[in-house]
Parts: C-alpha cells; structure tokens; sequence
C-alpha cells in the first residue's frame, strides 16, 4: 500500500503529464490545420500536372522516343523503395504502419529473389527498418531541420531517385508514405515512381484540342523535362500528406493520453481520499479509546 | 480587348487566377506573348520573367524558375517551378540557386546531356539577376 506522500507524489506527475499531453495535442491540432491548407494549395499544381502529362504522353505514344524514366529499363530485378515516415515519435502508430506496410513489401520481393534498395526519408522509419534491413538501406534523407516542408525538399530527393536511377541503380522504384484520409485515418500507400504508371486517361473535356497541340520544343523532349518534375511533384505530395497525417495522428494519440491521464488522476484522488479517511479515523479511534481507558 | 483566363500554379499554391488581356512567358525557344484565342500550344519555360497584363490594364510582373505552360484558346496554365512577384523578390534567393548550379556542375558526375543542359540554366539565371538587378 503506497503511503499518502507516495500517493501524492504520484497525482502530482501525472498532472504534469496530462498538462504536457494536453498542450501537445492542441500544437499538433495548429500544425494539423496548417498542413492540411499546405496540402490543399498543392493540389491543383499535381492536378494540372498530371492532366498536361496524359496529354503528351498521348500525343508522343508508346513509341522508342518515350523517355527511359516512362518506360523503365524493361527489367524487374532490383527495386529501389522510397519510405517516407515522420522524423518525430509520440504520433501513434502512424510510423510502425507505413513502416510495417513497407516490410511486408520488402520480405515479399526478397522471397521472389529481387535485390531491393530501400532510401529513407524521415527518421523514424530509418529507425525501425534498420532493425532488420541494415544492410539494404543506402541512403536516408533527414528532414528534421526542415520547419516547413517547401517543394525544394521534395525536389532534392526526386534529383537523387533520378540521379540513382541514372546509374543503373535500380529498375523500379516505389514510393511509400501515408495517404491522409481523415485526423483518425491513415492509409500506408505504395505509389510506383518509376517506371511512371501510364496516366489514367484523363478527363477529356478538352479532347477536341488535344489533337492540334502545338509543341515547342517537340513533345519528346517536353516529356523529358516534365517526367523528372513530376517525380519530385509525387515525392512533394507525398511528403505534405504525411505531415498532415503525421499530425492528425499525433493529435488523436495526444487526446487518447490526455484521457488516459485525467482516468488515472481521478483514480489515484479516490485512493488517496480513501486513505486519508481511514487515518483521519484510526487517529480518532486511538483517541476515544484512549479516553475511556482513564 | 478580349480576355482570357491565367493561372499561374507552383507546387506550393495557386498564385495566381484571373481574367487577363495578355501574358509575356519566358518560353525556352524565346520569348512569346499569348493572347486570347492563341493557337493550343505546349511549351517549357526558362527562368526569367512573366508579365501578366490584367484585363483592367493593370500589370504584374513574376520572377519564375522553370516550369512550362499550357495554351488554350480559352486560357492559359503556367505549372512553374517557383514563382514570386518581382516586387517580393529576395535577390539572394537566385544567387543561392546559381551558387547551387555552379557547385552541381563543379561535382561533376553527369553526363554531358546533362551538362550541357545545366549550363543553359546557369547562363539563364545570370541573366536573369542581371535584369533583375537592373530593375
């Protein structure tokens, strides 16, 4: 039975927890709002983008003058995976999710006999994966000093997938991170980088024009420049989900502990009210009898 | 005169979306101005600067780095890489990127395609600051 002090002592830490949680939660709620208008005003850039890229990879077909990036090498040997996680714990289990998504996927291309590379983006996720594919992991990139995700962060680790796969380093390449569906949801998602998933035909409203296109320079070598962009635009929107996932985990995460906190708090007055009752009535006791003994 | 509609996009937000007479785009084969009812055309963008003359008369200027645009009869779409209005600009923020172009060329572990095309950009860019810094 622990004493009063003890007891005290007890509801004392607990509060400060709860303070801390509670303060946490509500940061995470600001930098969650934030996010999610960051990558609201992302959106229609990606959407553009990959309207405009239907069209030319329509326009220039599947013939040899496509880009290697669009095409691939042809081989499916050696899979290079991009897992972007969050470079801070204390958000539940947002980082062992994708981080388990993108196991289950490495342990599955092992036993088909493919070499995998794995590039880690985020702390946390190098921190879990190296457990138990050390030697697999080639580079990781760090964004803990990075307050705001800008599009030069995304483009960094685009030009080093691409400089990669200009070496020869891998033939496909699969992005992983986390989709933000909701502040409670989550969903680990694998995106194929490279070779590029032929675009869904898109909406063709305009189908009418897409037919007299004038390109300048010609639509092969515009195709070039916009597959490498679209890389780091996918890495990009890729990386604002997973903040705002990251944040709407945390914030959830945060609320569950500071719950937990005021149950534990209320628990520990209980006891600590009962045992001073019982003191409170033993003194008393002592007294009494006491009294009637003279 | 008639108007059409520009939008100007980076990756980070729409900067731009509204009914304009006509647009100067720092093309990559030279410079072109759309108006309305141009000719679809497709066509990637070297650094410089677009001016964006606004139904009203009103004209603004934008620093962009790269990207390209998408003419329509019916508008235009300009998805660039970064773009600021000249009046924000922060001069350091180009020498940072021709500072960052001049150490990638230095390293050196490119092909000459590459190359080649990196030391397009760096000559954009120093032209660029030169207008810029004249302005």
């Amino acid at each position: 039975m622990p004493s009063l002090k003890d007891l005290k002592n007890r509801i004392a830490s607990v509060k400060a927890t709860q303070k801390i949680t509670k303060a946490m939660k509500m940061v995470a709620a600001a930098k969650l709002r934030r996010a999610q208008e960051a990558a609201e005003a992302a959106r229609p850039y990606s959407q553009r983008m990959s309207a405009v890229l239907s069209n030319i990879a329509a326009a220039v077909g599947s013939d040899d003058s496509a880009p290697r990036l669009m095409t691939g090498t042809g081989k499916n040997h050696t899979h290079l995976l991009v897992v972007c996680t969050a470079e801070r714990g204390l958000c539940g289990g947002f980082n062992s999710q994708i981080a388990r998504f993108a196991r289950d996927h490495v342990r599955k291309l092992l036993a088909e006999g493919k070499t995998v590379k794995i590039v880690c983006v985020g702390k946390k996720g190098f921190d879990i994966l190296r457990r138990e594919f050390a030697s697999l992991i080639i580079d990781r990139v760090d964004l803990r000093e990075v307050k705001k995700i800008g599009f030069e962060n995304a483009d960094l680790i685009g030009k080093k997938i691409i400089g990669l796969f200009e070496k020869g380093e891998f033939d496909v390449c699969t992005l992983f991170y986390s989709e933000f569906k909701s502040v409670i949801s989550q969903v680990p998602t694998a995106l194929q980088l490279i070779p590029a998933a032929a675009p869904a035909e898109a909406v063709s409203t305009e189908a009418g024009a897409t037919a007299i296109y004038e390109y300048e320079p010609d639509a092969g070598e515009i195709l070039s420049d916009l597959i490498p962009r679209n890389i780091s635009v996918q890495v990009f929107r890729a990386l604002l989900e997973n903040v705002a996932g990251e944040m709407g985990a945390k914030m959830s995460a945060m609320d569950n502990a500071t719950r937990n906190a005021g149950e534990m708090i209320n628990k520990l007055t209980l006891s600590y009210n009962r045992q001073r009752q019982a003191q409170i009535t033993k003194e008393l006791i002592e007294i009494i009898s006491g009294a009637e003994a003279l | 005169m008639a108007d059409f509609n520009f939008e100007l996009v980076s990756p980070e937000r729409l900067l731009l979306s509204e009914r304009v007479s006509e647009v100067v785009i720092p093309a990559t084969e030279g410079e072109m101005t759309v108006m309305a009812n141009h000719a679809p055309t497709m066509t990637t963008i070297k650094p410089g600067i677009v001016t964006v003359k606004a139904a009203d008369g009103k004209v603004t200027r934008y620093v962009v780095f790269g990207g390209f645009a998408d003419i329509l009869p019916t508008g235009c779409t300009l998805l660039a890489e970064s773009a600021v209005p000249v009046s924000e600009l922060d001069r350091s923020a180009i020498d940072k990127r021709i500072e960052a172009t001049k150490a990638e060329l230095a390293e050196g572990s490119h092909g000459d395609e590459y190359k080649t095309r990196l030391e397009q950009f760096l000559a954009e860019l120093t032209q660029l600051n030169g207008i810029v810094v004249a302005a």
